[in-house]
């Protein structure tokens, strides 16, 4: 039986059981929370690249409604001296920018905990439990009276928290001469004085309260920040994308952010189609005249491309579709997270074509799975999927720089020369036929119609046979040649093994990490499906909990129509809140 | 060099006869032979509909893609090698009801390439329902009470949306078709020829009879660089005045010349390896 959590509030409201002191130590957590408009997102990245640079690990999340001023933003950042993949339920330190921040996250400050707020303001601290610390700022005031406008609320609210963290201010200053590089030198000069101003404050007035949060340690060597949207960008360009086409959509919208600011210094195009219909044919169009082409797009955009897919499918076009789920079907819960598309992915579109699909577990993944995605697009001329959901698009995590240099682009079987008896389709032990592309001289016709192996409309039964076996064949040699397995992370033996796929994977890993005898399969290829491994590991495992961030468990059940195994329970979320780790732990407790 | 048995297939044509859809293959070829149109420069992308069976008669690389997707997919080839000549083979319900948006789109982004419209106002392929060049009253086997609704004049609607050449021929004209679609392809722009084609089966209205009696030539005092002038001309319609001939033709910068990373050499042909070291540093 699932468990669903009904109430937001209920959500918010944690316990201050056992399991959360555990994840008070080593790890902290900060939020800040305004209204939208307020910097907040911006102001949030900024602490995780000022923690990450004193030398600790980074993971942030963001919460916000989908509308541009107004509405309650929020943006939490968990560091620690060892490495941490997840959200915490509880805040060490809030900075509240707005009374709303207050009577929202109040319930989630712990003793201990600090609370930034402002004091000129009339804001009202009624039900702050006992004990925590109370960081009074005239944040407005400091940002109008030193820096002209109180747009720059969010810059001495910061400088405010590097002081009361013992942080070094120095870093923060760094960040904002980065972020204003382009701005005029008085914008960056404002925002200095500013931040100093807020830091100046606290120092003064809360010196015996400083907690030595972020006090420098050796810096993490080459550690970066970077959301999923970035990494899946940083994948494409290592794997040589030469055209993209995105249609804005949360909770993709990064990935092209992140890739049209950079189309002329690394020679690809970015397009902004009319539709995703547009984009996807765009792209298929850019990748038959031989570009390595991708798109990406959430479920309802995915809804739009279901046409598309099956036109790569069959005219054995290579392209790269990254799909970031969001919560809810048409436009649902639009910047919140779900895991609902799994099944959609796998078989949209009418009739069967083949397709490759991967579920990133993590922002290094969404960029690994990327860059690997490219390479099987071309090597299998076939659509490839990347699934990614709302969590991993837009936390930042901080990470191991990637090794870019290291990888190698495959463009499979390309035909580059002329040849007068050239068949684009010729029929192949492998499945995969030679590609060649329109100015060659070859002549061939990449057709949406069943068709011959030049590419010519055939519908007799016999060609019909051999094209659809040769195309669904490439799977096949695919699951040999390139499909990985699965991840057992944790100890071979164990009382509980959990079962998840996608972005649960950082929750996971950070509470098993309370347990000697829970491990943790995480699956990442979903087609084609690692069917024999799944079902060794699982049907030999005492009890199976599956962990999902949907309502009718569908990686349960597509292992049970894979391998026929049936998992022990389910528990399965359904908010557009994404797994925390304290839920897991008591889950685990519950069941151990 | 284009030879005439260069762009013969093996597949036997399968329109019916009569159809207009004859007049622009052979136009077509025809033009191809005159400006060496090969599988070296020149590719076609197709729609679905009757039109669409033109990529199996003309051995030219293309790709026959979904029902009124081809002008998206033709973009994508324009981006990628703009060095191609890119033809898309259209009908009106392909391009107007079903990918009327990527027309508008198309047209406005001004991408360099040539929009063969075979306009036959009903929905051949489908055996005889109306489509959105039908006219307004007009029986067909989805509006049996007479169309509701009104035709669309892609000329109109391209020219409001950005298109810089705009040309109309009927089928039954192979030289003035010839001349068209050179003409088309030799403009740096979106450009759009609207081939009225009978549809020998399932149209009793727009007959070759009747372009033949209908039609009339824009003459040398036209002034086709005039947006007034080609909006006005495509209000003209009906009995001795549906003119053809080029209405339009204007130079605008187009999508594929605005794209600085493809001025020296086509996407293509660009490096896939790059050295990611200066952005991996703004992630510190």
């Amino acid at each position: 039986m699932g468990w669903f959590n009904k109430n937001n509030k209920a959500e918010i409201k944690i316990k201050k059981s056992e399991d959360t002191e555990k994840f008070i130590s080593p790890n902290f957590c900060f939020k800040i929370g305004g209204e939208a408009g307020f910097g907040i997102m911006s102001a949030g990245v900024t602490f995780s690249k000022i923690a990450s640079r004193s030398g600790y690990y980074v993971f942030d999340y963001a919460e916000y409604p989908s509308i541009i001023r107004g509405g309650h933003n929020v943006m939490q950042t968990s560091i620690s001296s060892e490495p941490i993949r997840s959200q915490l339920r509880h805040t060490d330190l809030l900075v509240a920018l707005n009374q709303e921040t207050i009577d929202l996250h109040k319930d989630e400050l712990l003793e201990n905990s600090g609370i930034i707020f402002d004091n000129e303001k009339d804001m009202k601290l009624e039900g702050i439990p006992k004990g925590v610390s109370e960081f009074g700022i005239p944040i407005n005031k400091i940002a109008r009276d030193i820096g002209g406008s109180e747009i720059m609320r969010n810059t001495a609210a910061l400088g405010a928290v590097m002081a009361v963290l013992g942080g070094k201010i120095g870093h923060l200053k760094d960040l904002i001469t980065e972020e204003f590089s382009n701005k005029k030198p008085e914008i960056i000069e404002k925002n200095h004085l500013v931040c100093q101003a807020g830091y100046d404050y606290a120092l003064e007035h809360y010196k015996d309260k400083v907690k030595n949060v972020l006090k420098q340690k050796p810096k993490l060597p080459s550690q970066i920040v970077i959301s999923g949207s970035e990494a899946v960008a940083l994948g494409a360009l290592t794997a040589g994308l030469q055209f993209v086409a995105i249609y804005p959509m949360t909770p993709i919208s990064g990935i092209l952010h992140a890739l049209a600011l950079y189309q002329e210094e690394y020679k690809f195009i970015y397009k902004q189609p009319e539709d995703e219909i547009c984009a996807v044919n765009m792209a298929i169009g850019a990748s038959f005249a031989g570009a390595r082409a991708m798109t990406a797009t959430s479920g309802g955009g995915f809804c739009l491309m279901a046409e598309g897919y099956g036109l790569a499918g069959i005219s054995e076009t290579p392209i790269v579709i990254i799909e970031g789920m969001r919560g809810g079907p048409a436009t649902g819960l639009p910047t919140w997270t779900e895991q609902g598309d799994l099944r959609f992915v796998l078989h949209a579109h009418q009739s069967e074509f083949p397709r490759i699909v991967l579920a990133a577990g993590d922002i290094e993944e969404a960029y690994h799975f990327t860059a690997k995605a490219f390479n099987l697009a071309d090597k299998y001329q076939t659509p490839v999927v990347v699934l990614t959901d709302k969590q991993i698009n837009e936390s930042h995590m901080g990470v191991k720089a990637f090794n870019t240099s290291d990888y190698n682009i495959d463009r499979g079987k390309m035909f580059l020369t002329k040849d007068e008896n050239y068949k684009r389709y010729e029929l192949t032990s492998d499945g995969i036929s030679p590609r060649s592309i329109p100015g060659v001289g070859n002549h061939f016709v990449a057709n949406s119609d069943e068709h011959t192996e030049i590419g010519y409309s055939d519908e007799e039964a016999k060609n019909r046979l051999e094209q659809m076996n040769k195309r669904m064949s490439k799977l096949d040699t695919c699951a040999k040649m390139d499909m990985e397995k699965p991840v057992l992370y944790g100890p071979n033996k164990a009382d509980i093994t959990i079962v998840s796929w996608g972005s649960n994977k950082g929750a996971i890993l950070d509470a098993i990490k309370e347990f000697n005898n829970v491990n943790f399969l995480h699956i990442t290829w979903m087609n084609p499906f690692p069917s024999e491994v799944v079902g060794n590991i699982l049907s030999s495992a005492k009890f199976v909990l599956n962990i999902e961030c949907n309502y009718t468990g569908q990686m349960a059940s597509l292992i049970k129509e894979k391998t026929g195994y049936e998992v022990n329970e389910s528990f399965l979320k359904i908010d557009g809140r994404p797994i925390y780790a304290e839920e897991i732990v008591e889950k685990i407790r519950k069941l151990l | 060099m284009t030879l005439k048995k260069d762009l013969k297939t093996p597949i036997d044509i399968n329109w019916c006869p009569g159809c207009g859809n004859f007049g622009i293959w052979k136009a077509f070829s025809d033009a191809a032979v005159e400006k060496g149109w090969d599988n070296t420069n020149t590719v076609l992308a197709a729609g679905i509909g009757c039109h669409g069976h033109i990529v199996n008669f003309i051995k030219l690389t293309s790709f026959e893609g979904l029902h009124g997707r081809a002008i998206p997919l033709a973009c994508g080839i324009k981006m990628a090698n703009s060095r191609l000549n890119v033809f898309v083979f259209t009908g009106d319900g392909d391009c107007l009801a079903e990918g009327g948006n990527h027309f508008i789109n198309g047209a406005r982004r001004n991408h360099d390439i040539t929009i063969i419209l075979h306009d036959n106002a009903i929905y051949g392929l489908t055996t005889g329902q109306a489509s959105p060049r039908s006219p307004k009253n007009k029986k067909t086997k989805s509006t049996p009470d007479g169309n509701h609704d009104e035709p669309i004049d892609p000329l109109r609607l391209a020219l409001s949306a950005g298109a810089t050449f705009l040309g109309r021929v009927y089928a039954g004209q192979p030289k003035e078709l010839k001349e068209m679609m050179i003409a088309a392809n030799e403009h740096k722009g979106f450009s759009v020829v609207q081939i009225l084609q009978p549809c020998v089966t399932f149209d009793k209205l727009y007959t070759h009879q009747y372009f033949r009696e209908n039609i009339y030539q824009l003459g040398n005092d036209y002034d086709f660089t005039s947006r007034e002038a080609a909006f006005a001309k495509t209000f003209e319609w009906g009995e001795k005045k549906i003119p053809v001939g080029i209405f339009y033709k204007v130079d605008e910068p187009t999508n594929e010349s605005q794209i600085s990373q493809i001025q020296q050499k086509p996407l293509i042909k660009l490096p896939l390896k790059r050295n990611l070291s200066k952005l991996l540093a703004k992630y510190k």
